[in-house]
């Protein structure tokens, strides 16, 4: 680790203030971040901590019924707090990583981060939730723009994310052995007016949604409606844990998965 | 009945309370007033040239106090290995320098070139990022094959990267070929013993102190074996006197094989301290472990059985590459030879075994002994083969076995591989295992589980191997360049309470209850006024450290001996307190009687009267009561077992869980059930781990893929089943006072090709011709075993 200093704004305003700062970064739970930083793989001036933000944290249900999660909530919070109301979102933060990441790591931290493996994008784009930052709203489809990629601005905060709760959702998970984040992670969502799938872990570009198979389970919610369905390898990851036909087959059998648990 | 105290009683581990409660005292715990750091700068590149290394500008950064490169070190001895291995051709090995620091060239990602001492780790840390090293990257040499084959060397001066190129028994090679050509049945394999990161929890730690008063060093050190290390450093690599030198091994957090050897850490710490008069520290962190700790295994092997068409086994064949990375490590040259091929006869008669083993550099961290040491290699690829063979021919996988087992009447048996087999059952253990494993619910269980969509299979295996290394004598003779005793001094204390200092070091195995049980017992006397002193080359006797299940075996016979000792000598002063002849003495359950009387002594009143002598017999008699034995065994000792488990593997995602395992073992005699329970729930959590979980990886530019645990899959208590855990079949060591064996390794060589059968098995019975996949079996290479079967 290099030196640095740390900022503890208690608002957001204050957060945006001293992320101008040159050399600043936002910290989140930093599950992420300090091992980094521990391996001197970044060396930022200034850590602007985002945890001390009273108005970034907590479960709610807004009047149009979408669940609130503010972006500076821990996974634990949302597992438990989200459970009532929706608990597929539950369930998700409820396994990512282990207690500690749990209890440290935030929704907001997460998602600008975008590693291609973490479990809350999944959830992010197969609900179709909206990101809310100090400046805008921006709707899932246009935040995820591929690996550690996303539509946030220099200096942007994120500060809540509104999920539309489905009216039955999974996340199946399919560990990578060693570090268990997602190999291949899937989203399926069913709403009134449809089906969302969203894949995490599996393609160089980040998560994506399915889109064949949100038409078949559309009219069929079950996982025999994906039988005839292949997902291309092409795009996919290849590493020591997963070939790209192995993530783009497993797609295919967490998807199935997913709707038979939803 | 299980005893409550003494020998054979389950002694809650005493230590367990430091360690658990914090109390621990680690190397990198240990606080030296004036304390700098050491930080290394690392070859990023597997294999370069060094051009130059710039220091200048790192020389005047803050707090730097000295900064070392290979130069520096260029006329100091290297580390040798510690067993010299000779060829068939009768040619020694080639034998290249391992040096403390990198000089000329880089040969491994993670080879130190230079070290910075600076004041604080901050500040030798951006000094060493300051170094500009000009390394002109080389093409990495990885494969073993190709290494083999092609004309680029990892050492230019041997011009090879062959070690050696070793047979055994080179005189049974013309005879195995031909039993083999007109054998009815052969049954070939081809595997990989996959390379293992050995991932003790504590990293290495060095700690180097100078006496400039004394002109003497003190180096604190996570080691198996403080001794080896000192006689290294001494001998070999820095030439400082043995009485000029003290190592402390403080407690150790595992080591598992990655701490019994010197490495170039200790070296510079030594050096540094010297050169700055203060105290150096280096602390590994946990990059450098993955990339510098000596790794494990890495075996290519192809073997051959011949066999009858009934089963009988005619003759194995093996050829083996072993790789021993960009350096000789200190016992990397014994561990794929006379550890590995001297088991390859198993548990059988067979008559014919011929091993040919070629061990080569490459550019990739040294390899090195790691728990069980060439015997998973040799278990792994026998019972492999075996099971390959027993579906080949339609035999039950357990009748092959016992139609070919060595027999209770045949010991002592030598083998067809040369070793001398003292003691065994392993029909009995057989019986025992089927009796656990309820074989004949098997196919119940099997429907259950293809009802939920899943495979099981029941993989079963055989064991032996060789531990309580070992015998000088013979070691010797085979090119040990160090002698294998161990030593013990038990030291009375005037006030009755012991000290006994061994030669063995624990880092975990519990030395520090069953050592007093053992002394307890046979002095009649409470174990907890008995205490184990280790790790200290200025307190303990010339043992030789830790490894290869040998501390209960061969240190825990010298204290055996020491022991005995302090008897004759006690009874003697007892004989006079009690005006009688030692003759007519007896001693029994802490109590010296006069035969016929009721005239008695306390162990703990002769203790005083050593001590206070007075109205004493000096002139027969000297005063003390301590006592120091070597002990060197006669012969290795040969632990053997059977082991079943049944997996269920999810065809869809090619995920294998294990669903139960049983582990029958003969370790002889049993000092402390607990402590071996716990000693084979370790081994089979890291046998499982090698089985479906652990590898190491590097890819063609030699860069470690599995440089952290993002990506090196280290078994976790969920990937783990319930263990039945049975060693009640013991047959006793004929050789060692105590008839004991050694349990240390021996879940870590049973349970590898215990969880691959089962998993081939479990593939099998979906009608998938898989006859073989490569450990670690992860659920991607399962599946694509799956999609190419």
């Amino acid at each position: 680790m290099y030196a640095f200093e740390i900022e503890r704004p208690n608002t957001i305003a204050d957060a945006v203030k001293a992320l101008q700062s040159d050399g600043a970064q936002a910290l989140g739970g930093g599950q992420t971040l300090i091992p980094t930083l521990k391996a001197r793989l970044a060396a930022p001036e200034v850590l602007v901590s985002l945890t001390g933000i009273g108005e970034m944290q907590g479960v709610c249900l807004s009047d149009d019924g979408a669940l609130c999660v503010g972006a500076g909530t821990t996974h634990a919070t949302v597992a438990s707090e989200a459970a009532a109301h929706f608990p597929g979102l539950a369930e998700l933060a409820s396994h990512i990583g282990d207690p500690a990441v749990r209890n440290r790591g935030t929704l907001g931290g997460s998602l600008a981060n975008n590693d291609p493996a973490a479990c809350y994008p999944a959830a992010v784009l197969g609900t179709g939730a909206t990101i809310i930052t100090n400046t805008r709203q921006i709707a899932a489809d246009d935040y995820f723009q591929g690996m550690f990629t996303t539509a946030l601005e220099e200096g942007e905060v994120i500060t809540e994310v509104r999920f539309p709760i489905p009216q039955k959702s999974h996340y199946m998970k399919f560990v990578q052995p060693a570090s268990r984040f997602a190999l291949v992670g899937v989203f399926v969502a069913q709403y009134a007016d449809g089906v969302r799938v969203a894949v995490t872990g599996a393609s160089e570009e980040g998560v994506f949604r399915w889109h064949d198979a949100e038409k078949a389970l559309a009219a069929d919610f079950s996982d025999k409606a994906l039988d005839s369905l292949s997902v291309p390898a092409d795009n996919m990851i290849g590493d020591l844990h997963g070939s790209p036909a192995y993530r783009a087959h497993l797609v295919k059998v967490m998807t199935g998965r997913a709707v038979k648990a939803a | 009945m299980p005893k409550d105290h003494g020998i054979g009683a389950s002694d809650k581990r005493r230590e367990d309370v430091r360690f658990l409660t914090g109390a621990g005292h680690y190397t990198d715990d240990i606080k030296h007033y004036g304390a700098t750091t050491a930080v290394f700068c690392r070859s990023t590149v597997a294999h370069g040239v060094i051009k130059s290394i710039d220091t200048s500008e790192a020389e005047g950064m803050p707090g730097v106090l000295a900064i070392f490169t290979g130069a520096d070190f260029a006329d100091v001895g290297g580390n040798p290995a510690g067993w010299l291995i000779n060829s068939r051709d009768g040619t020694p090995m080639k034998e290249p320098k391992r040096p403390v620091l990198a000089h000329g060239k880089v040969r491994h990602v993670g080879d130190a070139y230079a070290a910075v001492i600076a004041e604080t780790e901050l500040q030798a840390r951006n000094a060493a990022e300051a170094i500009v090293a000009e390394i002109e990257e080389l093409p990495a040499i990885v494969d073993m094959a190709a290494a083999l084959a092609g004309d680029a060397f990892v050492h230019d001066e041997i011009e090879t990267n062959q070690c050696f190129d070793w047979g055994w028994i080179e005189d049974n090679r013309a005879a195995t070929d031909a039993a083999i050509k007109a054998a009815p049945h052969v049954t070939t394999l081809e595997l990989v013993n996959n390379r293992l990161v050995p991932n003790a929890m504590e990293p290495r730690c060095s700690i180097g102190n100078y006496d400039a008063g004394n002109d003497s060093y003190v180096l604190q050190t996570t080691s198996q074996n403080p001794h080896l290390t000192r006689l290294l450093i001494s001998a070999f690599v820095m030439g400082i006197p043995e009485n000029k030198l003290t190592v402390i091994a403080p407690d150790v957090g595992g080591g598992f094989g990655s701490k019994i050897y010197h490495y170039g850490e200790e070296a510079l710490v030594l050096a540094a301290a010297r050169k700055i008069g203060r105290p150096v520290k280096w602390t590994a962190d946990r990059t450098e472990a993955f990339l510098t700790d000596a790794h494990g295994r890495d075996h290519v092997t192809k073997i051959e059985l011949a066999c009858e068409k009934d089963g009988t086994f005619i003759a194995f064949r093996t050829e083996t590459m072993a790789n021993v990375g960009a350096y000789l490590s200190n016992f990397s040259t014994a561990t794929p030879t006379f550890l590995h091929g001297t088991l390859m006869a198993g548990n059988y008669t067979v008559p014919n075994v011929y091993v040919n083993v070629k061990a080569v550099f490459t550019n990739t961290a040294p390899v090195d002994a790691y728990r069980g040491a060439g015997r998973p290699e040799a278990t792994y690829s026998i019972e492999r083969v075996i099971d390959k063979a027993a579906r080949e021919l339609g035999i039950d996988p357990i009748e092959i076995r016992r139609k070919n087992f060595v027999k209770p009447d045949q010991y002592p048996f030598v083998s067809a591989a040369g070793l001398e087999y003292d003691s065994g059952n392993y029909d009995a253990l057989m019986d025992t295992l089927e009796k656990h494993i309820d074989r004949k619910g098997f196919e119940a269980r099997r429907k259950e589980s293809e009802a939920k969509g899943m495979l099981r299979g029941l993989g079963l295996n055989a064991y032996i191997e060789a531990c309580g290394i070992a015998p000088s004598n013979l070691v010797g003779v085979l090119g040990s360049r160090v002698g294998l005793y161990d030593a013990a001094t038990v030291r009375v204390n005037a006030t009755g309470n012991l000290s006994v200092m061994v030669g063995a070091h624990s880092h975990g195995q519990g030395h520090e209850t069953v050592f007093p049980q053992i002394v307890g017992e046979m002095l009649g006397i409470d174990p907890q006024s008995i205490d184990i002193v280790h790790g200290d080359t200025s307190k303990i006797p010339f043992g030789m450290g830790t490894y290869g299940s040998r501390s209960l075996a061969v240190c825990g016979s010298a204290m055996v001996r020491a022991t005995e000792k302090i008897i004759a000598k006690a009874k003697k002063i007892a004989a006079h307190m009690l005006e009688a002849s030692a003759d007519d003495v007896d001693f029994k359950d802490g109590q010296f009687t006069v035969k016929g009387t009721d005239k008695s002594v306390s162990f703990g009143e002769v203790a005083l009267k050593a001590y206070i002598p007075h109205n004493f017999p000096l002139e027969d008699i000297e005063p003390g009561l301590e006592e120091t034995a070597f002990y060197d065994p006669a012969n290795f000792t040969y632990p053997s077992g059977a082991y079943a488990c049944e997996v269920e593997v999810d065809p869809d995602t090619g995920k294998v869980r294990v669903d139960r395992f049983v582990a029958v073992d003969d370790f002889g005699n049993i000092m402390n059930p607990m402590i071996v329970t716990g000693q084979v729930h370790g081994g089979l959590g890291q046998g499982i781990g090698q089985a479906l979980l652990e590898g190491a990886r590097y890819d063609d530019d030699g860069q470690l893929l599995s440089a952290s645990y993002m990506d090196y899959t280290m078994p976790r208590a969920d990937d783990l089943p319930f263990y039945t855990v049975d060693h009640a079949n013991g047959t006793p060591c004929t050789h060692n006072p105590l008839g004991v064996k050694g349990c240390g390794e021996a879940g870590a060589i049973g349970s590898p090709p215990t969880i691959v059968n089962a998993v081939v098995d479990a593939l099998q019975s979906a009608g998938k011709n898989v006859t073989h996949i490569d450990m670690p079996l992860t659920p991607l290479r399962v599946w694509d075993a799956m999609q190419n079967a």
